[in-house]
C-alpha cells in the first residue's frame, strides 16, 4: 500500500512541481517522498523510480506519437545514436526515474538518522 | 552504517543533480534536456497542431489578420504597412528565431559565445573585415529615413513581442541544444543581417592570391591562367550592345606600372574564410511576344547553400498599400523575391569584385598612425572584445584607415615571415539604405516605380530582374560599383598615397542594363555583365555556361508557359561537357587502356549530356576531366608553398579548343615532355582507379555520387537535423545547379496574368523546428523539380478553404 502510496504521490508532485521549478524538482519530490513516507530504502527507490520513469515515459510517448515521432528520431540519433524513438522515451523514463529514485533513497536514509 | 549509507546515497544524489544537469561531464545536461516538462519533449509539435490563436499584444496600432494555409505559408493583413511589419517580425520569430539569431551573431563575430574558443578565428575575421562597423553605418543610413526606420522599428517590436512570450520550455530546440538563451533583436541585427548577405554575396575577392601568383608566374602566364574574358562569354547585356563614352577619368596614376603592375610582392596570407564562389542563381523574363498569354513570364532561382531552417520564409503582406507575396529573409522586414499585383521582381548575383586592399606602413607597433601622403596620418582604433563560452575575453585592436580596416597585420594572419598589413576597401562599409530598395519594390506598380527603387541598391551587386503585367520586362545590373582603371585592385595596391584609391563610382545609368530588348527576353545567370566593348573596368567571379544553355533555349522558345518555364528551371544539359567532350575523346590513346578503362570511356561518350539522377556517364566525364585538370596544373600551380588560385574550368577547356599544345600542358617536375595526348590517356588511368571505388561502393550513379544534402545550419554537429542522400540531378554549370550542398534555394516562376498565376518551391519547410512536421516538407517536392501553386489572397478570399488556420493580432494600447 504504501508503495502504491508512494509512486501515486511522486507522479502528482513531479507533475505540478514541473510546472514551475526546473528539471531538478523531481529530485525535490525524491527526498519528499522517501523522507515522508516509511518503507524499506529498496522499496523506496522502487516506488518513486517507478511512479517517476512511468511519468516521464508517458509523457515522452504520448508527445512523441502525436509528434509521429518526428523529433524523437533525429534526437535519439542525436544522444544515443540509435533510429529509435522508443528507446529515447525509455532512455527519458530512466533517467527521470534515476535520479528521483536516488533521492528517495537520500531522503529516507535522512529520515532513518533522526528516528533513535 | 545508518549515517554512512546517508552519506553515499547523498553523494551519489549531488553527483546526478551535477552530472545530469551540466556540459561539464557529458556533452548534454540529460536532466534538464530531457526532461518532459522543460526538454526537448516540448519542442514535439503534434502532427495536427492547431495554429489558430488570438494575441493580444503592444506596439500595433490596428487589428492583424493572419491566414494560413496548408503549407504553413502566413498571408498577413493589416491596413498599416508597419503592422503588417510588426507581425511579420513575430512570425519570423515564432518559427525560425534560432536561425536569425544565430546569422547575427555570425555576421558579427560573436559565434565563440555560443561554441566556445573554437570559433575564436572565425570571429576575429569577421570583425576585422568590419562586419560590425559596416552594419553600423547602413544602420545610421536606415534610421535616417522616416519610413525606413519606422518599418524597421516595427519589425524590431514584433521580434521581440514574440521573444518576451517565451519561456524555458519552449524555447526552440537549438539552444537547449547549445545551452544559451536568446537576447533581444534591434534594428542593428537587422542590419547585420543584410551585412552577411553582402559578405555572402559581395565577399569574395582573389587580391592576395593574385597578388602571388604574379609574382610567380610572370605577367604573360598570369594573363593566360586568369583571362578577363571567356571565349565563349554570353554576356548579361547581349553583345552589339552600343555603351556610351564614360564620362569619368579612368587614367591610372603615374605610377602605376612602377609602383603597381610591375611590382612583384608576395602576400603571405592566405584567407581561411570564403565565401562559397558557386553562390549565384539564375533569372529571366520574356514578355509578351514569346509567351502564350501574351504577359510577361518572370522566373528566378537563387543558388545557395542549402539549409535547414532554409533561408527563405515564405509569406505575404497585404496592406492599404500593396500586396506583396514571395519570401523573405528572417532578420528583415519585407518581401525579397516575388510579385505583387502589378510587377514581379527577382535577383541574381553580380559575382563583380567590390573589395581591394592596400598595403599599409604604420609608423609603429601601436598601430596608431600611418603614412599617407607624405604625412603620418592617426589611424583609429577600434577595440574588438570577443567573448568565448566558458574563458577568458579575447582582445583584437583593429585599425581604421581611410580606406577601411587594417584586416590583416602582425596579429592576424602571419604563420609565415610576413608581417605587411593591409587594409581592405569594401562597398560593405559604405553608408546606404539598401533595405528601402526593397520596401520600394514591394509597393512599386510599373517600371518607373522599379526604377526608382532599385537605385537605393549599393551592395552586393544583383542582375534585378522585372516584368510588369503592363507587359514590361527589365534587367539591371544595380549597386555602386567602384570606377576602377584597368588592372586597378587585381593586386594588392600601394596605401601610401591618395592616387590609387577608387575615383568615385560608375554612374547608375551607366550600369549594364536591358530594358524591353527586340529579342523579347532579358536574363541573367552569374556571368560577366557586358563584353569587352563596355566601357569600365569589371573585374569579378563570373559563371559562363549555365548563361548559355539558358540563352540558346529562351532564344528558341515561343508561346511559352509557365510549364516550360518550370522545365527550364530544372533542365539539366551540360552544356560545358557538350564543349569538352571532343577533346576528350580525341586525345585519348585508345590502343593503351584497360577494359575497365575503355568501359568508362564508352560511357562518357555514350552519355546523353544531361546530369540526370541515374546518369553514370556523368559522374565518369567530372573525375576524367578533373583528372586532367590537374594533370595540367597542379605543378603549375605548386611552384611554392603558398597554392596559387586555381585557374577557372573555362580556361583549360578554352586552350585546349584553341590550340593542344597549349603551354601549360607539360608536367614541370618530369624529365620527360608531355603532350595532350599522353595528358588525357593518363588522366583516364587516374579516373579509372577512383571509379573502380565508386563502382563497389555502388556511387556511380550521379545522384549517389553528388549525395544531395540539406545541411542543418550546425553542420556536421547536428546532422541527425539534415536531409541527406536526396536523389536528384543537376550541378556546377547546369540550370538545374544542384551540387552536394549548395543550389537552386528559391525556384520561382510568375506569369503576370490577370489574376496572377504563381509558382515556387523551396528545399525546406516554413518551420525551423526539427521537431515539425513543416520543417522540411517541401524537400522532395523541390528534388523531382515540381511547384506549389502559390495562393495569392486578396481580400475576398478570407473564407476560401484553402486556408486552414487563423491567427487574430489584437492592439493594446
Amino acid at each position: 500500500m504504501k508503495f502504491i502510496v508512494s509512486a501515486i504521490t511522486s507522479v502528482l508532485l513531479s507533475y505540478a512541481f514541473g510546472l514551475f521549478l526546473p528539471w531538478w524538482s523531481i529530485m525535490i519530490v525524491g527526498l519528499l517522498v522517501g523522507y515522508f513516507i516509511p518503507q524499506k530504502r529498496i522499496f523506496s527507490f522502487l516506488s518513486v523510480f517507478l511512479g517517476v520513469a512511468l511519468f516521464w515515459g508517458l509523457f515522452a510517448l504520448f508527445v512523441s506519437t502525436s509528434n509521429e515521432h518526428i523529433l524523437a528520431k533525429r534526437v535519439a540519433m542525436l544522444v544515443i545514436k540509435k533510429d529509435s524513438p522508443l528507446l529515447l522515451v525509455m532512455f527519458t523514463g530512466l533517467i527521470g526515474g534515476i535520479s528521483s529514485g536516488i533521492s528517495a533513497v537520500t531522503g529516507r536514509s535522512l529520515a532513518l538518522l533522526f528516528k533513535p | 552504517m545508518k549515517y554512512f549509507i546517508f552519506s553515499l546515497s547523498l553523494l551519489i544524489n549531488a553527483a546526478m543533480f551535477y552530472v545530469l544537469g551540466t556540459r561539464e561531464i557529458l556533452p548534454l545536461p540529460l536532466g534538464e534536456f530531457l526532461s518532459v516538462q522543460e526538454g526537448v519533449w516540448q519542442n514535439a509539435e503534434s502532427t495536427d497542431f492547431d495554429f489558430t490563436s488570438d494575441l493580444n499584444l503592444k506596439g500595433i496600432n490596428g487589428k492583424v489578420d493572419v491566414y494560413m494555409d496548408e503549407r504553413l505559408v502566413p498571408h498577413i493583413f493589416a491596413e498599416d504597412e508597419n503592422d503588417a511589419y510588426f507581425v511579420q517580425g513575430y512570425l519570423h520569430a515564432k518559427f525560425r528565431l534560432w536561425q536569425m539569431e544565430f546569422q547575427t551573431f555570425a555576421a558579427a563575430g560573436r559565434v565563440s559565445e555560443i561554441v566556445g574558443d573554437k570559433a575564436v578565428q572565425f570571429d576575429r575575421n569577421q570583425r576585422r573585415i568590419g562586419m560590425v562597423f559596416a552594419a553600423e553605418n547602413a544602420l545610421a543610413a536606415m534610421e535616417k529615413d522616416d519610413s525606413t526606420k519606422a518599418a524597421l522599428d516595427a519589425y524590431t517590436n514584433g521580434v521581440n513581442a514574440y521573444i518576451s512570450s517565451l519561456n524555458k520550455s519552449n524555447l526552440p530546440v537549438e539552444y537547449k541544444l547549445l545551452g544559451y538563451i536568446p537576447e533581444k533583436w534591434s534594428n542593428l541585427k537587422s542590419a547585420l543581417f543584410t551585412k552577411q548577405m553582402t559578405y555572402t554575396l559581395a565577399g569574395f575577392d582573389k587580391d592576395l592570391e593574385y597578388t602571388n601568383a604574379l609574382k610567380v608566374l610572370g605577367e604573360d602566364n598570369f594573363k593566360l591562367l586568369y583571362p578577363e574574358l571567356a571565349d565563349s562569354l554570353y554576356p548579361v547585356i547581349a553583345k552589339g550592345t552600343v555603351y556610351p563614352k564614360p564620362l569619368a577619368d579612368l587614367m591610372p596614376p603615374s605610377t602605376a606600372d612602377s609602383l603597381y603592375f610591375n611590382r612583384r610582392d608576395s602576400v603571405q596570407i592566405t584567407s581561411d574564410f570564403k565565401p562559397n564562389p558557386s553562390n549565384g542563381s539564375n533569372n529571366w523574363a520574356a514578355n509578351g511576344t514569346k509567351t502564350k498569354s501574351g504577359k510577361p513570364i518572370l522566373s528566378n532561382d537563387p543558388h545557395l547553400s542549402l539549409s535547414l531552417p532554409s533561408i527563405w520564409f515564405e509569406v505575404q503582406l497585404h496592406t492599404k498599400a500593396f500586396n506583396s507575396y514571395g519570401v523573405s529573409f528572417p532578420g528583415l522586414p519585407g518581401v525579397v523575391i516575388g510579385f505583387n499585383d502589378s510587377i514581379a521582381f527577382g535577383f541574381t548575383n553580380a559575382g563583380r569584385d567590390v573589395k581591394d586592399y592596400y598595403e599599409i606602413k604604420f609608423k609603429d607597433e601601436s598601430k596608431s598612425s600611418y603614412w599617407f601622403d607624405s604625412a603620418w596620418k592617426n589611424a583609429d582604433q577600434r577595440i574588438e572584445k570577443i567573448k568565448v563560452k566558458g574563458q577568458k575575453d579575447v582582445l583584437d585592436t583593429v585599425a581604421y584607415t581611410v580606406f577601411g580596416p587594417v584586416t590583416y597585420d602582425k596579429s592576424f594572419k602571419n604563420e609565415l615571415t610576413n608581417e605587411k598589413a593591409y587594409a581592405l576597401r569594401w562597398v560593405a562599409h559604405d553608408t546606404s539604405n539598401i533595405l528601402k530598395m526593397w520596401l520600394l519594390l514591394n509597393r512599386a506598380k510599373n517600371y518607373d516605380d522599379y526604377h526608382h527603387a532599385i537605385s537605393y541598391f549599393n551592395v552586393p551587386g544583383q542582375n534585378m530582374i522585372f516584368a510588369s503585367h503592363s507587359g514590361d520586362i527589365a534587367l539591371w545590373q544595380q549597386a555602386t560599383f567602384p570606377l576602377r582603371w584597368k588592372g586597378q585592385g587585381l593586386f594588392v595596391m600601394p596605401g601610401e598615397d591618395s592616387s590609387y584609391m577608387w575615383k568615385g563610382y560608375i554612374p547608375m545609368e551607366e550600369n549594364p542594363h536591358s530594358v524591353n530588348p527586340l529579342s523579347g527576353y532579358v536574363s541573367s545567370a552569374n556571368q560577366r555583365p557586358a563584353d569587352s566593348t563596355y566601357p569600365y573596368f569589371v573585374p569579378g567571379t563570373y559563371e559562363v555556361y549555365r548563361a548559355i544553355t539558358i540563352n540558346k533555349k529562351l532564344e528558341g522558345m515561343f508561346n511559352i508557359t509557365p510549364d516550360d518555364m518550370k522545365a527550364l528551371q530544372n533542365n539539366n544539359y551540360n552544356v560545358f561537357a557538350e564543349l569538352a567532350r571532343p577533346i576528350l575523346s580525341k586525345y585519348v590513346k585508345r590502343d593503351q587502356l584497360s577494359a575497365d578503362e575503355i568501359a568508362y570511356l564508352q560511357q562518357v561518350e555514350n552519355w546523353n549530356l544531361m546530369n540526370d539522377p541515374l546518369e553514370t556517364g556523368v559522374t565518369c566525364f567530372v573525375h576524367w576531366w578533373d583528372s586532367l585538370y590537374n594533370n595540367i596544373y597542379f605543378d603549375d600551380l605548386h611552384q611554392t608553398p603558398n597554392t596559387l588560385v586555381k585557374p577557372e574550368k573555362f580556361v583549360l577547356l578554352e586552350a585546349l579548343t584553341r590550340d593542344s599544345a597549349y603551354k601549360f600542358i607539360d608536367d614541370i617536375n618530369t624529365t620527360e615532355v608531355e603532350n595532350l595526348y599522353t595528358q588525357v590517356t593518363n588522366a583516364l588511368k587516374k579516373a579509372t582507379v577512383q571509379l573502380n571505388q565508386l563502382k563497389k561502393e555502388d556511387k556511380l550513379e550521379w545522384a549517389k555520387f553528388k549525395n544531395t544534402t540539406v545541411y542543418h545550419l550546425l553542420k556536421n554537429n547536428a546532422m541527425p537535423f539534415a536531409r541527406t542522400g536526396i536523389m536528384n540531378g543537376g550541378g556546377n554549370g547546369i540550370i538545374n545547379a544542384t551540387q552536394h550542398d549548395h543550389g537552386p534555394s528559391w525556384r520561382m516562376v510568375i506569369e503576370m496574368t490577370q489574376p496572377i498565376h504563381a509558382f515556387a518551391v523551396y528545399p525546406g519547410g516554413q518551420s525551423g523546428n526539427p521537431g515539425s512536421k513543416y520543417y522540411d516538407n517541401f524537400i522532395d517536392t523541390w528534388a523531382k523539380g515540381e511547384y506549389y501553386t502559390l495562393f495569392y489572397m486578396h481580400k475576398e478570399d478570407v473564407s476560401s478553404e484553402l486556408i486552414k488556420w487563423k491567427m487574430s493580432f489584437n492592439p493594446v494600447l
